[in-house]
């Protein structure tokens, strides 16, 4: 019977300590090879230490928290033939010695080394990665110089980037001219190869002003005020997505390109026809309804700058291609920045179309101080069942909201089912009433 | 009387100059140079060229010298005699075959060159006084580049046997007993070399010591030659009048009295000044930094369309600098995106031995409130300078201790000045320690130093 001294294992590079977190074996316990005898961790790491040999526990030294050095012997067992305490501080040894094979010498140090794999127990060392680092690269602190190269400085200068904003991914915070590249193309810190994934922890502050501001406004006074509610319905567009195609290949030349707005505009004209009220302005502060006559058909629009509402005054008056050509020239007035105020200004009822990007539900919310909102949503070919069979139809969604002070769920229903039933007979828009 | 208009004008042919309307001119722009003397300015004709022919004369006269006693080497010769009219005239002919050289690539990248002293009117017209009469140039944008002239002590105006350095270029023959007042680069420089041509040379020096811009860890060797070459240095001293006789220097010692040093020639180097009068400054309207011409990092003087490069502009009054500032005008007029970001100027002081600077000193660093890291590798420990017989001196390697990014490059040494190039790529560069640790130097070389250098900053020196 001999001694074996199990030390604390080099467990990785540059470390000179490690801390005992958990003993898995007590004073007394018989361990085989490759059993686990305790884990330690570093900064790094948490590793197992495995038992090189079979044997009895027979000390444990160094209590679980406390930090031993690389080397320090911390348990000893009692083995089967010679140990290995005659030959203690020596470099650890390459080769597990097997204790059921006496050794003439007494052994080297026994390093634990990444064991050969058994079922069971866990062979070890199991190295856990400690926390992600969250960055690469030396930070640069406020109101240093950055370091750059004299060419990476020139092309930061005819690109007009100022290196003080660039992070440096180099050695001592170095920018690269991948680091140029990267922060010209809008990363802003380049997704090197290796670096993995990082926490950001930035937070940029932008300030809600202009244009961005009013839609704030407009929209949280709208949705504090007006009591929602929201009405979906689906309608069968493959007529009169038919009869759009054969219109516009039909057209002459100076005839708009008509999309399926114009249509549902008219649509709309037709069924306010039937219920005047959804075309209105509720000024709620003097329980006064102004029910207007006209048709001035709002018509929410996405912009560079964010969200307008151009008008497209006196939808009732306009034909389909009058229609049509007011859209469009409203659409191009606002993309451009040219449309006035008074285009922007004045409707009496919305309509919400996102185009191919529509969904299939939306809630759209009121342009107050109007009472209803019609929000398209995209169309898509769904399988209908139709006379005993499913066939292909072109199906798009409406979705839209009324203030419910003033409309009622049956007024509402009532307006939308009059859209549908008109845009999936389309020759019924087009007929005298 | 004669109009010529142009894109740019620069007024002075010196190195910033020069460069300048050559970088100009391959740019397209239509460029004038006006220039009342030969082309490349003090450097070429009355500065550090000359001086380097000078300085090397010396060297080859005290090197053959050396070999009449006891060496070495075992080496013996005669004992030398030097025709120094011939000296001078053999470094006129290099002086005038570089300016003769700037002359064709002014032609080459047609640049105009007006001859003749011009003096500005205004910021965008310039009078140039030629041989075939006046000249009138209007130009959209100007550079001046009238670089400096040395100081004169009003006790002891330049004249007869009181020179300036660009006098002691052009001596008849080599003086007996030389007194240079000021031990700053140039005083040294030239002192050094004719105390090796067999002239007694003095210096006085009214601070304490000198070369006092250096650290004394970095002038000691330089320190040690001058005693080494006989040279007389009267620190704390201040000089006062000429002798009565004409023929001596009335100096003020650091005790307070009174002495007359014999001299022949009495060299005035206590530094140089902006050259801003004669030719038209006081007509402009240039805020001015203390005596020099005020700039920002692109040059641009409070005057639109006026650019100022140079000595001009103030310290560092270097050639390389004025170069540097001159061609980044000529690339802002040709409405190219420059700013004057150089991480470091290098500077070279040509005694025996070399000092070499660039970036910061240990003392800047630490002032600057960086934590550094310091290399120092004597050349002692290396093979070529004991090769070349000169082993005294170092590199020395200033680095910040977080992230190990130096900071500055000084060497002492025979022929450092060459490694200047290495200090001053690895500190635009960014590098750090470990970048110039990891250069394989070539061996046997001096610049093996500054492989050393880096390591024993980084704590594993090898041959030490």
């Amino acid at each position: 019977m001999g001694l074996h001294n199990i030390k604390m294992p080099d467990v990785g590079e540059g470390i000179t300590e490690a801390e005992i977190v958990e003993w898995h074996v007590n004073v007394g316990d018989v361990v085989k090879e490759d059993d686990v005898l305790a884990a330690v961790m570093t900064d790094k790491a948490t590793v197992e230490i495995p038992s090189p040999v079979d044997g009895t526990v027979k000390a444990i030294m160094g209590e679980v928290g406390e930090m031993t050095a690389i080397g320090t012997p911390i348990i000893t067992l009692e083995v089967e033939g010679e140990g290995n305490t005659s030959a203690e501080a020596e470099a650890p040894a390459p080769a597990p010695a097997k204790a059921e094979e006496p050794k003439p010498e007494p052994k080297k140090a026994e390093a634990p080394k990444p064991a050969p794999k058994k079922p069971e127990p866990t062979p070890a060392p199991v190295v856990k990665p400690a926390a992600a680092k969250a960055h690469t690269g030396a930070p640069r602190p406020e109101g240093e110089k950055p370091v750059a190269s004299p060419a990476v400085r020139k092309r930061a200068m005819d690109a007009g980037v100022k290196l003080e904003y660039v992070h440096g991914t180099g050695p001592a915070g170095r920018i690269t001219h991948e680091d140029l590249d990267a922060y010209i193309s809008g990363e802003s810190a380049p997704r090197a190869a290796g670096t993995g994934r990082v926490a950001n922890t930035s937070v940029e502050e932008i300030r809600v002003i202009g244009l961005r501001r009013k839609i704030a406004e407009r929209m949280q006074d709208a949705k504090r005020r007006i009591p929602h509610i929201t009405y979906v319905e689906e309608v069968d567009v493959t007529e009169l997505e038919a009869l759009r195609e054969n219109m516009n290949a039909t057209k002459h030349a100076d005839q708009p390109k008509l999309t399926i707005l114009p249509f549902i505009m008219l649509a709309m004209v037709r069924a306010l026809k039937h219920s005047p009220k959804l075309s209105s302005h509720y000024d709620d502060a003097n329980d006064m309804l102004y029910q207007y006559g006209a048709a001035h058909i709002g018509m929410a629009a996405q912009t560079p700058g964010g969200l307008m509402v151009p008008v497209v005054r006196h939808a009732e008056a306009r034909d389909i291609w009058g229609m049509a050509e007011e859209i469009h020239r409203l659409a191009h007035a606002a993309r451009n920045g040219s449309i006035t105020r008074e285009e922007l200004t004045g409707s009496t009822i919305t309509l919400s179309s996102l185009g191919r990007m529509g969904g299939i539900v939306s809630t759209p919310v009121i342009n107050s101080p109007e009472v209803a909102i019609v929000g398209v949503n995209k169309v898509a070919v769904r399988p209908v069942w139709q006379e005993g069979a499913f066939v292909p139809r072109k199906i798009m969604n409406l979705s839209s909201s009324f203030d419910h002070r003033i409309v009622d769920g049956w007024d509402a229903a009532e307006f939308i089912q009059r859209i549908k039933m008109l845009m999936e007979h389309p020759a019924t828009l087009f007929m005298e009433e | 009387m004669k109009t010529i208009s142009c894109k740019l004008l620069v007024l002075g042919a010196g190195p910033g100059g020069y460069i300048a309307a050559i970088r100009a001119g391959q740019l397209g722009l239509d460029t004038v140079v006006v220039e009342g003397n030969a082309p490349g300015g003090t450097c070429l004709n009355v500065g550090c060229i000359p001086s380097k022919a000078l300085i090397h004369a010396a060297d080859e006269f005290e090197k053959v010298s050396h070999f009449t006693g006891d060496n070495v080497l075992g080496i013996s010769v005669q004992k030398p005699t030097i025709d120094f009219g011939k000296t001078v005239e053999w470094k006129d002919g290099i002086v005038k075959r570089l300016t003769g050289g700037i002359a064709g690539l002014f032609k080459k990248n047609k640049v105009q060159h007006i001859t003749g002293w011009g003096t500005m009117i205004d910021g965008k017209t310039c009078e140039v006084e030629t041989a075939d009469g006046k000249v009138t140039v209007k130009a959209e944008n100007v550079i001046l580049a009238t670089g400096s002239v040395p100081i004169e002590i009003p006790s002891l105006p330049f004249g007869g046997n009181v020179i300036s350095s660009t006098e002691a270029l052009s001596l008849d023959a080599v003086p007996g007993k030389l007194v240079v007042i000021g031990g700053g680069y140039i005083g040294l420089e030239l002192g050094i070399a004719y105390a090796k041509l067999g002239a007694d040379v003095t210096v006085v020096e009214a601070l304490d010591r000198v070369l006092a811009q250096y650290d004394k860890e970095l002038t000691k060797p330089v320190v040690a030659s001058l005693k080494k070459h006989g040279i007389t240095v009267m620190a704390s001293t201040k000089a006062k009048t000429l002798a009565k006789d004409g023929k001596g220097l009335v100096v003020e010692t650091a005790d307070g009295k009174e002495e007359t040093l014999k001299a022949d020639n009495i060299l005035v180097t206590v530094g140089r000044r902006a050259k801003t009068e004669g030719w038209g400054l006081e007509g402009l309207d240039l805020t001015m930094n203390g005596r020099v011409v005020a700039i920002d990092d692109q040059c641009r003087t409070s005057m639109t369309g006026v650019y100022a490069i140079g000595d001009l502009t103030g310290e560092p009054m270097l050639a390389h600098r004025a170069m540097a500032q001159g061609e980044m005008v000529a690339e802002i007029v040709a409405g190219e995106h420059r700013r004057f970001d150089k991480v470091a100027i290098p500077a070279v002081c040509f005694t025996d031995p070399e000092i070499v600077t660039c970036g910061l000193s240990p003392d800047e660093a630490k002032a600057a409130g960086h934590d550094t890291v310091i290399g120092l590798f004597p050349f002692l420990a290396n093979g070529r300078a004991m090769t070349m017989e000169s082993d005294e001196g170092f590199v020395r390697v200033v680095a910040r201790k977080d992230n190990h990014l130096v900071l500055g490059i000084q060497a002492v040494g025979k022929g450092v000045s060459e490694l200047s190039a290495a200090f001053s790529l690895a500190l635009e560069m960014g590098a750090r320690l470990e970048d110039i640790a990891g250069t394989i130097h070539a061996h046997p070389t001096q610049s093996e130093g500054f492989q050393e250098a880096a390591l024993k900053a980084l704590g594993h020196a090898l041959h030490i």
